[in-house]
């Protein structure tokens, strides 16, 4: 990446951390800081206004509920747009933010090639490979990514209306500006749960920033290899050990 | 009973339910007949629609030409459209359409139209925009051959020409039909105007010297309430942008009724998916755990 982006991120990077806190105790590490938890929740409060609002146009008759919030359906429509415009402004940062960390590595194949048995057969321990991010994680954001420039690009059109790009280009852009909130949708309940109740300990990652060093050791090995220098199996055979003579 | 009579409805947008009422009694498709040949570009048409419809004024433009503005508004649903066509002998022909809602026997604005009940097509065959019930999404804007329907920046919905349906409910003819001087455009059944349509076509035909005289009806949208007599109806884009074969986008028709509903509930499995997969895998938990209680 060209080195404004990186001036730019160190900064506002910077910036946050001069103003925001994080709680990191014993036996914790730092996971996210204030930027990245600013971004991550600016990008969660306009993704679901957008989607609240989209409800109401998408079908009214099942979602007229939706639309009061907004002050009626043709007033959710009227800032529907301007929703998205936020979605896209602060998601375009993260994106920036967290270019890095979400570059596509062979362990990452090898880790989708195994994506059974994460889901169905939870294996106790992450792969060592595993980094800051893993795969699952990876394809989310890349999909995100690529969904939002659909968002924008549609959006758009839909926005200026059949009177400037023809009467098909919107017929076409809104099928596939639907897709493209179908599958954002889809993929937006598997990381609510598996950031809650599917990985107890991560949510406090996104509020005060840190997580537990098992939590670090046990889903992202080399990240914590590489934050604390130490071996991640190691570690947890340590605590695992501990344990057993605690309770003895 | 009075002879009040209320327009009975045939279909409602975006409707999940059955149509209240459908099929209680008959009613005649109605239809207005333009004849453009005997149109003398009066404009008493359009003052009487804005008159009828209480509506304010709109800004015209002035670019040398008759036109007093380029198109419809949403304050301004009835045009008359001023074509000044050049012959192949060099001659010049006047060319005159009144521009309005063509009232489409399969009418793309309801089915591009994702608000329940914002538009409805009564079984006369006219096509009528709710208000209380458009959220100004402007889909039917691209639903419709004729750019017919146009928003309202300030209410924020979409209007358009409502054929008199208020006037035509209590027996009435349309207003522009009552204001036309010169027995252009008529009103009645959709039959009879067919009928005489076509007996005009005819004569133009063979005493009038147009060959290619004839009536404008287009059968890619099952036909529309509003008729036109053309002198050539073999070039309607002369009148205009009469399209000659008005399309609906497939995609309003594949994706609102098959697409849409489907994949909406395959974005719900995601959350189904979740709830399943807690309930029975079970969350993932940082290692070491304790060991579970030992039974005694």
């Amino acid at each position: 990446m060209g080195t404004a982006v990186d001036r730019f991120d160190d900064k506002a990077r910077g910036l946050f951390d001069r103003i925001g806190t994080n709680d990191v105790y014993q036996g914790e590490l730092l996971r996210h800081r204030p930027y990245t938890r600013f971004l991550h929740w600016m990008v969660a409060l306009f993704f679901f206004l957008a989607l609240f609002s989209g409800f109401g146009i998408y079908l009214p008759w099942l979602f007229r509920w939706f639309t009061p919030i907004f002050g009626g359906g043709a007033l959710a429509r009227s800032m529907h747009p301007w929703f998205g415009v936020g979605f896209c402004f602060f998601f375009g940062l993260q994106v920036l933010n967290w270019l890095e960390p979400m570059l596509w590595s062979k362990a990452d194949t090898e880790w989708i090639r195994g994506l059974k048995n994460h889901v169905l057969k939870p294996e106790k321990l992450e792969p060592t490979e595993t980094g800051f991010f893993n795969a699952g994680q990876k394809v989310q954001f890349w999909e995100i990514t690529i969904g939002s420039v659909v968002f924008l690009i549609t959006g758009i059109i839909l926005w200026i209306g059949a009177g400037t790009f023809g009467r098909i280009t919107v017929a076409v852009s809104y099928v596939l500006h639907d897709i493209s909130a179908l599958v954002m949708l889809f993929g937006i309940f598997i990381h609510m749960y598996l950031s809650t109740f599917g990985q107890p300990g991560t949510f406090h990652s996104m509020t005060r920033g840190s997580v537990a060093e098992s939590w670090a050791w046990t889903f992202h090995p080399s990240w914590y290899k590489q934050v604390t220098g130490r071996d991640p199996r190691q570690a947890h055979e340590e605590a695992r050990r501990q344990m057993e003579t605690g309770r003895r | 009973m009075s002879d009040r009579r209320t327009l009975q409805i045939k279909q409602i947008s975006a409707h999940p339910g059955p149509i209240p009422g459908e099929g209680v009694q008959r009613d005649l498709e109605v239809c207005k007949l333009v004849d453009t040949t005997t149109c003398i570009g009066c404009k008493a048409c359009e003052v009487a629609c804005v008159e009828w419809n209480d509506m304010p004024f709109t800004p015209t433009t002035f670019d040398n030409t008759y036109q007093t503005m380029p198109e419809t508004a949403w304050s301004f649903w009835n045009l008359i459209k001023f074509n000044e066509h050049q012959r192949e002998d060099g001659t010049i022909q006047w060319l005159m359409r009144k521009d309005q809602c063509m009232h489409c026997a399969d009418p793309g604005c309801l089915r591009a139209c994702p608000a329940d009940g914002a538009i409805v097509q009564y079984s006369n065959g006219i096509v009528d925009f709710n208000q209380e019930n458009c959220i100004g999404c402007e889909f039917c804007v691209s639903g419709c051959p004729f750019n017919i329907p146009k928003f309202n920046p300030t209410t924020k919905k979409v209007y358009k020409c409502t054929l008199c349906s208020d006037r035509v409910g209590q027996g009435l003819e349309p207003a522009c039909i009552k204001a036309c001087p010169t027995g252009c455009l008529k009103f009645g059944s959709k039959d009879d105007m067919k009928f005489i349509a076509e007996e005009r076509a005819q004569q133009l035909r063979e005493h009038f010297g147009y060959a290619n005289a004839g009536v404008y009806d287009p059968a890619s949208i099952g036909g529309t309430h509003v008729i036109y007599v053309l002198h050539d109806a073999t070039r309607p884009e002369l009148y205009g942008g009469l399209p000659k074969d008005p399309q609906i986008p497939w995609s309003y028709t594949v994706w609102k009724w098959l697409a849409k509903p489907v994949l909406g509930t395959l974005a719900l499995f995601g959350l189904l998916g979740v709830c399943l997969h807690y309930v029975t895998v079970g969350p993932r938990k940082s290692q070491p755990e304790p060991p579970p209680r030992k039974e005694r």
